[in-house]
């Protein structure tokens, strides 16, 4: 990869658009779709839309139930697929891998299964300021219920941790839990979680990553790591929505309650006492999202083809072009770390053009970009704004759309000129 | 970019009615959640009449204008005929068609005024109270 220069390294992703059968829709006649909103949710190239309908036309059967033929094939594609989701992760064994809904649903199985069973009077649970909304609310709402208490852990003016404070915080003798994003969905900081998970696991806290917004954009290795939890959602990675994953230790996951009740968790039922299945199976109870696991595995087989580096590398080199051509706009205010320490995403205001107005403005080009709080209020509040504009590539995006992009920001802003 | 017709830009650009009025008899302020769009109505009532209004606050275009548009409206009405208005009298002001998200912009104002003047919580704007 290091033979090839960025610029031909991002030709050679444009390759890869025609995989994806909706970049080639019109957002109106003439206007081509430029999707440049892939933090809120990523497109799917067909070899995933494939696999659902394949797996519906050939296997579909409940999994882990049936004593016959198209059960077990549905069975095994279910398990070939968490297989694929630990091996994307770097975990040792699949009974690590959990599937749930999304990362969501992942950050709120350890906050009630793990929090409610060991949370007690007094503990804490640290949150950084940069977090999603999911990674604040269910420790928030297990807070509640258990007496803990949720702390923030302040960020710097440029969008980092602050490790000071970090350190100091954790020095209090009662932080148990610290929720983490891997990458912000906001600020595009990329947080040494490695440093950060050493610093907790030295005053015996855990750590849950929220990896919504790295899983689908750089290598995951949660070993070398050392993650406790890991999050991650399948629609922000190519495959449906509907379907995440969340990776545990497996000592962490034997030792947790289940989190919701029903089919397939159980070992024995009776209704003197009932007795839960063991990993995975006892925190996937019902049937489970087949189909989305087997796009899930499809989706992972699609990105390893192409590769976690390159995907990277390719959206530094976008973010890097866009960052340069928004700083010549007057009036633009980029947030969080410069365009060589931060993932393919930036949040920015205009002066003078409301974020829903740029965003209405783009999407009148057939740009798609996200305007709001992306769902992280406290760290809008912090910078003193009420919502931003959020530009966030993927591996199907081009320089070419980058430099529309900035050029119709500059059109927009001239449009609503007072 | 046929949402912000002539219309919408001048209000948007020269708000009417703009500016707290204190002292007031109704004063009333709401926030749109989703992108913190926050609007603020100040009213001073004589013999039932709306006699004064001023509005104060920050977001797009559309709420902006829109608040803008229905001061104009309100203005040395009852405050029974100003209750009466409806979400559809507000799109027919603006002039123009918004899918869902928008069309909460676009509706902050008279929330804002159902809610402060009338009492109405938890009003949405799809209630025809």
């Amino acid at each position: 990869m290091s033979a090839l220069s960025l610029e031909q390294l991002t030709r050679q992703m444009a390759a890869h658009r025609a995989d994806f059968p909706i970049l080639a829709q019109m957002v109106r006649p003439n206007v081509p779709l430029v999707y440049l909103d892939n933090a809120a949710t990523t497109q799917k190239p067909t070899a995933v839309l494939r696999a659902v309908e394949d797996y519906y036309t050939h296997m579909n059967a409940n999994v882990h139930r049936g004593v016959h033929s198209f059960s077990e094939k549905a069975t095994a594609a279910y398990e070939a697929a968490r297989d694929a989701v630990r091996d994307f992760v770097g975990a040792t064994s699949a009974r690590e891998i959990i599937f749930t809904r999304n990362a969501t649903e992942a950050i709120n199985l350890v906050a009630y299964a793990w929090g409610l069973a060991n949370l007690r009077i007094g503990d804490q649970i640290l949150v950084s300021e940069m977090e999603h909304h999911a990674n604040i609310v269910p420790w928030q709402m297990v807070a509640e219920r258990a007496g803990a208490h949720v702390l923030p852990i302040p960020i710097t003016e440029d969008g980092q941790i602050d490790q000071d404070a970090y350190q100091t915080l954790l020095g209090s003798g009662r932080v148990r839990m610290v929720a983490l994003a891997h990458v912000s969905n906001v600020l595009g900081t990329i947080n040494p979680l490695a440093d950060l998970i050493r610093m907790a696991h030295e005053v015996g806290a855990l750590v849950t990553v929220d990896g919504a917004q790295s899983a689908p954009h750089m290598p995951i290795d949660v070993r070398a790591l050392d993650a406790d939890f890991f999050a991650l959602s399948g629609h922000k990675l190519c495959a449906p929505t509907g379907i995440g994953a969340l990776y545990g230790k497996r000592a962490l996951l034997e030792a947790m309650p289940p989190f919701m009740g029903g089919g397939s968790m159980i070992d024995r039922v009776t209704f003197a006492k009932t007795t839960y299945a063991d990993l995975p199976q006892r925190f996937e109870a019902g049937t489970p999202n087949i189909s989305g696991a087997v796009g899930l595995g499809a989706a992972i087989a699609y990105l390893r083809g192409i590769g976690l580096e390159a995907i990277h590398a390719h959206e530094v080199a976008l973010i890097q072009h866009t960052m340069a051509g928004l700083a010549d706009i007057e009036g633009v205010q980029m947030y969080g770390p410069s365009a060589d320490q931060r993932a393919g995403l930036v949040s920015f205001t205009l002066r003078g053009v409301h974020a829903h107005d740029l965003s209405a403005g783009l999407d009148q080009a057939g740009i798609a970009v996200r305007a709001g709080h992306h769902c992280a209020m406290p760290l809008h509040e912090k910078f003193g704004i009420a919502a931003s504009t959020r530009v966030s590539f993927y591996l199907y995006n081009t320089l070419e759309e980058a430099d529309h992009f900035v050029q119709t920001v500059a059109a927009v802003q001239r449009f609503f000129a007072r | 970019m046929d949402m912000y017709h002539e219309a919408i830009l001048e209000h948007y650009r020269q708000p009417r009615n703009w500016g707290v009025l204190q002292p007031c008899d109704i004063d009333h302020e709401e926030k749109n959640p989703l992108c913190g769009d926050r609007l603020r109505l100040t009213v001073r009532v004589r013999d039932n009449h709306i006699a004064e209004i001023g509005w104060s606050g920050e977001g797009c275009a559309i709420s902006q204008a829109t608040a803008s548009m229905l001061g104009e409206i309100i203005l040395g009405k009852t405050l029974e005929e100003a209750r009466q208005l409806t979400k559809e009298d507000v799109l027919d002001l603006i002039g123009i068609s918004l899918g869902p998200v928008r069309l909460k912009c676009a509706l902050l104002s008279l929330k804002v005024l159902k809610v402060g003047a009338y009492g109405l919580a938890g009003w949405q704007e799809d209630d025809s109270r």
